[in-house]
């Protein structure tokens, strides 16, 4: 008896702060900025929580990502929100560029670095960034040079791609390049059904 | 002394901390916590998690901080609780929580208004029965970074805004201080 009225007492307490955090109006950010260091020592930490539960580079990477989808997916409402004119994209183009301009430099303070589709295969787009600053904190033992901890931002990419209808499997890649040690490349291959749908509609035009 | 700190706090965040956008952090930080209840069934075993994490961090925020600012030693407990608030936290999170609740001199609170780890944040239901204190992650940095100033300290949260109390409370209670060991030589 008493653990249910101790259920209703908490209840009233904290439904008035979900009624406050529902009112809160979202559309400037109420806090602009951390530290880059604070976040930098908390995704090391999460990197190093994840290496005691996975085997092997690719599983890591997994766990990364996934991570990164759960940021992903309210990163996309809420940045999508705050546009002038609030419009969510639905073609692959108009998506990649929305992650492209808005998510980046929503993120980043600045626009990625290049947007490009692949020659080889029709249905691969890549999104480069030259010096992810969130990831200029993590350096990879020689043998697991090729783990890319991008795959934070790959799992970000993803949660947007799937909330504008081009469901794709993301994966970020390390591509040093002169001066450009962390040179981190997302790539995207969008789902048939997808670039199929966009066939379509081309056409239909 | 007091302004001082506050002084050299905001010095530190304006001109020696590259930033990031709050709401990645905030929301990396949330991603997080759901992957640990994932992982462990129950929220005492986040807590610990979170606490180690958090340990983890705080024993190399410490030397980060000193890198950055120029401080001189503490002189005593009460100057070190002006750092841990008016500097540590100034300079990662953007936030002064206010230190008050001395009591018998070596224990203290540090209440935080505005913890950005709560934007956008609501527990539910099973997390609130089972005690899962969210920021417990802050805990184990004021440990850590205490460890390396050798003092070892007891740091629990007491009150939580996400748990539907008034303010958030953390208490810090420093139990002794360490003797300096000279690290053991790497063969």
């Amino acid at each position: 008896m008493s653990q249910a009225n101790n259920l209703l007492r908490l209840d009233t307490r904290t439904s008035k702060r979900s009624t406050m955090l529902l009112e809160q109006s979202i559309a400037k950010p109420r806090r602009d900025k951390v530290s880059l260091n604070a976040f930098a020592f908390l995704f090391a930490e999460i990197i190093r929580y994840s290496q005691n539960r996975v085997l092997g580079i690719q599983d890591l990477e997994a766990k990364l990502n996934e991570l990164g989808k759960r940021v992903g997916v309210r990163v996309f409402e809420l940045f999508m929100w705050r546009e002038k004119t609030v419009h969510r994209e639905t073609r692959v183009l108009p998506t990649l560029m929305f992650i492209n301009t808005v998510v980046w430099r929503a993120l980043f303070d600045k626009q990625a670095d290049s947007l490009g589709r692949s020659t080889d295969n029709e249905d691969e787009y890549m999104i480069t960034d030259n010096e992810p600053n969130i990831l200029k904190y993590i350096s990879a033992p020689k043998e697991m040079s090729s783990f890319s901890p991008g795959a934070f931002l790959a799992g970000i990419v993803e949660a947007i791609a799937e909330g504008c209808q081009c469901p794709a499997r993301v994966t970020s890649h390390l591509v040093p390049a002169e001066g450009m040690p962390l040179k981190t490349v997302i790539l995207l291959k969008f789902n048939k059904e997808v670039m199929e749908r966009e066939k379509r509609l081309d056409a239909g035009k | 002394m007091a302004k001082q700190y506050k002084t050299i706090g905001d010095e530190a965040w304006k001109n020696s901390v590259e930033k990031v956008n709050a709401e990645l952090f905030i929301f990396t930080y949330g991603s997080l916590v759901v992957q640990l209840l994932r992982d462990h069934e129950d929220c005492t075993a986040v807590n610990q998690q979170l606490d180690k994490l958090g340990y983890n961090i705080g024993v190399r925020l410490a030397d980060d901080m000193f890198a950055r600012t120029s401080l001189d030693r503490c002189s005593d407990i009460h100057a070190t609780a002006d750092v841990i608030a008016k500097i540590g936290f100034r300079m990662f999170l953007n936030t002064t929580p206010t230190v008050g609740l001395w009591s018998s001199d070596n224990e203290f609170s540090l209440l935080v208004e505005d913890n950005p780890l709560n934007d956008f944040c609501e527990l539910p239901p099973r997390a609130l029965g089972d005690g899962l204190w969210y920021s417990n992650v802050l805990c184990g940095v004021v440990r850590g970074a205490l460890e390396m100033m050798h003092m070892q300290a007891r740091v629990w949260f007491v009150r939580d805004v996400l748990r539907g109390d008034d303010t958030t409370e953390i208490r810090v209670r420093v139990e002794r201080m360490l003797d300096e060991e000279v690290p053991a030589a790497d063969e």
